[in-house]
């Protein structure tokens, strides 16, 4: 960023930014049965990027994401695949779903369904997609080998 | 084994394009080996099928199109893939001496053998949809063997001429194949022929399908791709534009006619328009002094000769056509072969340029003599006989066969006299263009590169010799087209009127051979002025220039015209029919709940600011307000799924909004407009407003069926497992839909990088990779 950074919205951020996420993962989970769903909760880990973007660039989110966009789009859309053809095997039709119901010590009834992985792919697609977004349109897109170098110098996250 | 047979061309041919570099012309004989194996394996059984034995192979591909691989072998068949395969490995012999080292000589070998399994394909095919399959690949693959030389545009420019004339006429042919399809009930080619159709749709459907033949075995008026054709190696000329691909049209008509002749106007329309190939092509082959043009516009009018004897549609003239097919096919195959030995030694083929051909030249002589004395009927060669039966077919019958008796008479005459014309070109050139500084040649051309000729001359003349060689192939392969037909093929029918014509024939194409000069005066005088490839072109000028005057009407490149044609188009249409119609519900409560008042004034002053706003980051802002107004009308209407989503979609556009902002001027260009626009502007927003206003109350108030959303919702938990019903939705009910959309969202991600990036320079990976990319959870 050209601008000079802000003390206070680079201390909000951070301490947005692990909560957001873990909003998002909860959303995409409890989705079945509230409201949520691998679409929102997607899109709320994409604003926890969008803050981070505003506080720190595309430097910033490159640091805190190590995974390439691509990474996420192909991973994304090859759990979603998988997921939805997985019933074919078992001879039911496509995107036919299962559901696991344990008693499990300590954490009580459990209920999983095989939706969530194919919501999980929905997740990683949207998060996949806006990151995309920012390597495409972002301020510093433009200037890829300056921010590769950047990287490899400051190896912690 | 069928199945088998057309997959090992593919194979092979795919294998021989992967290496054509490594393998270069030994590609050949690789790629040979698949029309061997076809023609030994074919011959194997063919005993069987000449005795009225089938063999089939069917697979299922598309069965609700009604499309399966079924494949068919007949006796007919059995003949196509003698021309088809038979010759086929004799040219892959020829070509292997023929392209030496030249470096297209591995593709053209993979591409060759890819045609010969697509034509094999096509005459084995005993569903439409399957031929039309096979007989585009020929299309495709003659185009890419046409233009093998893509360095030369005059390849180029013919093997697209050959491919837009044969594509379209096969375009017609889906068309009617479609129709008859329909009209008989089912695809398969066997049924149809068993119990035909002949109602007015299926007479149409013929005149489509006709046109499809007729391009593609080159009849007037679509003829004029094959002679552009010539420009490819012989070897190819040989094989695709003698023997077998110029082939499919009149298989296609000798499969049909039996059955359809008297349907429409299938007789008078492929009797005239054969005759007149016929006749034609005849005069044109008199005049080039190229010889492979000459043989081109000889083999449009056999060609023509060939559509007559077929689509008349009669038993006896059918088995006629069934031998002039084979015998054509012979010598036809060895003229091409022998102007590419010329072409190849003497690198001319130009008969006012050709050399005297001394010592050497004595097997090269004999197959062309021989060939050519073939195509003129003289006897005891295997021509001879075939015009025979033609003769014989036809002299017994209607006033009207013998009309088309006399136009084959006079097309046989042109066919003596330009067969005298090639035979006179390699033996006593100054016969035809006295020059006195011709070079000659002695050494000719290695034996090997003379041999595919000699074995389809020797052919020639055995069954010349010997009619009983292939009488049972031909009386056999005319049954299984029409069970009616059938013939004796002999050499000797005595003293009778075919023999007088044939006599005649050979004595008038002596006279008019004799009588060069003077025809060739008159033809000049008579020449028409406008030629096939002229019309060609016109026609393609003209239709590329009528497109671009199109486009440039519809595509005016003004946004706000385009916004305004399908806006306007969007708002006005249904509104009038909602006006005009019963389906106006009545104006529905407004206000539903007291906090529909201040949200309805948030989203009114927010989409009111964004139209006056003069900076666009302000505009971005102001929808986005918008948006949270419509989130909290969610929240309200006690959709929380719906406000969550909405809240979060909202910020995120905003903040892309701005990415893409810092690329454009702060502030809207307003230049000065004229006030007819401004109005015009006006008018357009008003009323794509108004619409989707009154669309959204008739909407809401025109309910007639139960909403699919109960159903939906009871399913949800015992189905889905889910209490979440739009989740439930989206990932199960519905799952596909969001595959699909996904996979949009994957594409469009992968179409933002492509545009942001376009005209930047390109980055190496390894620059923009970080070196942990291992695909580890995603929350760090």
């Amino acid at each position: 960023m050209t601008t000079p950074r802000s003390l206070i919205l680079d201390t909000t951020v951070r301490l947005v930014f692990d909560g957001a996420l873990v909003l998002s993962v909860y959303l995409l989970f409890a989705g079945h049965n509230q409201p949520g769903g691998g679409f929102v909760g997607g899109l709320v880990a994409a604003g926890a990027i969008a803050l981070c973007y505003i506080a720190g660039g595309l430097q910033a989110i490159r640091r805190l994401i190590r995974i390439r966009p691509w990474t996420f789009l192909s991973l994304g859309l090859g759990v979603a695949v998988t997921s939805a053809l997985a019933p074919v095997l078992s001879g039911d039709g496509p995107l036919d779903h299962a559901v696991v119901q344990r008693r499990l010590p300590l954490l009580g009834e459990l209920k999983f369904t095989t939706a969530a992985v194919f919501d999980t792919g929905v997740y990683l697609i949207v998060v996949g997609l806006v990151l995309m977004i920012f390597e495409g349109l972002g301020e510093d897109s433009d200037r890829p080998e300056h921010s590769a170098g950047v990287e490899d110098g400051e190896e912690t996250p | 084994m069928l199945l088998i047979l057309v997959g090992l061309h593919a194979v092979l041919g795919l294998f021989v394009l992967c290496n054509a570099r490594r393998l270069g012309r030994a590609g050949f004989l690789v790629g040979g080996l698949a029309p061997a194996i076809a023609a030994v394996a074919v011959a194997s059984v063919a005993g069987g099928v000449l005795d009225g034995d089938i063999v089939t192979s069917t697979a299922s591909w598309v069965p609700q199109l009604g499309l399966a691989i079924d494949l068919h072998l007949d006796a007919f068949s059995v003949l196509m893939v003698v021309l088809v395969s038979g010759i086929g490995a004799l040219v892959f012999v020829y070509a292997w001496h023929y392209f030496g080292s030249a470096p297209a000589a591995g593709r053209a070998a993979g591409l060759l053998t890819l045609f010969s399994g697509s034509m094999l394909g096509l005459v084995l095919a005993d569903n439409l949809l399957l031929l039309f399959v096979f007989w585009e690949l020929t299309s495709i693959t003659s185009y890419l063997l046409i233009g093998i030389n893509d360095a030369d545009a005059e390849a180029r420019a013919a093997a697209l001429h050959a491919l837009l004339v044969t594509g379209l006429g096969g375009l017609a042919m889906l068309g009617g194949f479609v129709v008859l399809g329909q009209e008989a009930g089912t695809l398969r080619l066997s049924d149809i022929l068993e119990s035909p159709p002949r109602t007015t749709a299926t007479a149409v459907a013929l005149v489509l399908i006709l046109m499809g033949a007729f391009t593609k075995s080159a009849q007037y008026p679509f003829h004029s791709w094959l002679p552009g054709a010539m420009v490819a190696p012989t070897p190819i000329s040989a094989y695709l534009h003698s023997a077998a691909m110029v082939k499919a049209g009149i298989y296609l008509v000798a499969r049909l006619a039996p059955a359809f002749a008297d349907v429409g106007v299938w007789r008078p329309l492929v009797v005239s328009v054969g005759l007149t190939t016929m006749i034609a092509g005849g005069l044109r082959a008199l005049r080039p002094f190229d010889l492979k043009q000459l043989l081109a516009f000889g083999t449009i009018s056999q060609l023509g000769f060939l559509m007559v004897l077929f689509g008349i549609g009669q038993p006896e003239a059918t088995a006629a056509g069934c031998a002039l097919l084979l015998a054509h096919g012979l010598f036809k195959a060895a003229l091409f072969m022998v102007v590419g030995i010329v072409d190849h030694e003497a690198h001319t083929r130009d008969l006012r340029e050709l050399p005297l051909f001394g010592a050497g030249w004595t097997a090269t002589k004999v197959v062309a003599i021989t060939s050519a004395a073939s195509m003129a009927a003289i006897p005891p060669l295997a021509g001879f006989v075939a015009k025979e039966e033609a003769y014989t077919s036809l002299v017994d019958g209607t006033t009207g066969d013998r009309i088309v008796l006399a136009g084959i008479v006079a097309g046989s005459v042109l066919t003596v006299a330009y067969s005298l014309r090639f035979i006179a070109a390699l033996t006593k050139p100054n016969l035809i263009e006295a020059t006195t500084d011709r070079p000659a040649i002695d050494h000719g051309p290695a034996i090997g590169f003379v041999l595919p000729g000699l074995v389809l001359v020797a052919a020639s003349v055995a069954l010349g010799v010997a009619p009983a060689l292939w009488s049972t192939l031909v009386d056999n392969a005319s049954r299984s087209l029409d069970p009616t037909s059938g013939t004796y093929l002999a050499l000797w029918h005595g003293f009778s009127t075919p023999l007088l014509l044939s006599m005649c024939t050979l004595g008038m194409g002596l006279v008019l051979f004799g009588a060069r000069q003077r025809v060739s005066v008159l033809q000049a005088r008579l020449a028409p002025t406008v030629t096939g490839v002229q019309v060609y072109e016109a026609t393609v000028r003209a239709v590329v220039s009528g497109a671009a005057k199109i486009t440039g009407i519809v595509q005016s490149g003004s946004l706000p015209i385009y916004a305004a044609i399908i806006l306007g188009t969007a708002a006005v249409a249904p509104t009038a029919a909602m006006l005009s119609g019963t389906w106006w519900p009545g104006w529905p409560t407004l206000v539903g709940r007291a906090g529909h008042i201040p949200i309805a004034i948030l989203l009114v002053a927010g989409a009111t600011a964004a139209t006056i706003a003069t900076r666009r980051f302000t505009a971005a802002l102001l929808l986005g307000l918008v948006g949270y107004g419509m989130a909290l009308l969610f929240v309200v209407q006690g959709a929380p799924d719906l406000a969550l989503t909405q809240f979060a979609v909202e910020t995120l556009s905003i903040v892309v909004f701005l990415l893409v902002l810092r690329r454009l001027p702060d502030r809207f260009e307003r230049p000065r407009q004229p006030v007819v626009g401004q109005v015009a502007r006006v008018a357009v927003s008003a009323s794509v407003g108004v619409f989707v206003v009154l669309l959204a109350i008739a909407a809401a108030g025109s309910r007639s069926a139960a909403p699919v959303s109960r159903a939906m919702s009871e399913r949800a938990l015992s189905e889905g497992y889910g209490k979440n019903i739009v989740n439930v939705i989206l990932v199960d009910i519905r799952g596909m839909d969001t595959l699909g959309e996904i996979t949009v969202l994957v594409a469009a991600g992968i179409g933002i990088t492509a545009l942001a990036r376009a005209g930047t320079r390109p980055r190496s990976l390894s620059a923009s990779r970080p070196d942990t990319s291992a695909p580890h959870e995603v929350e760090p």
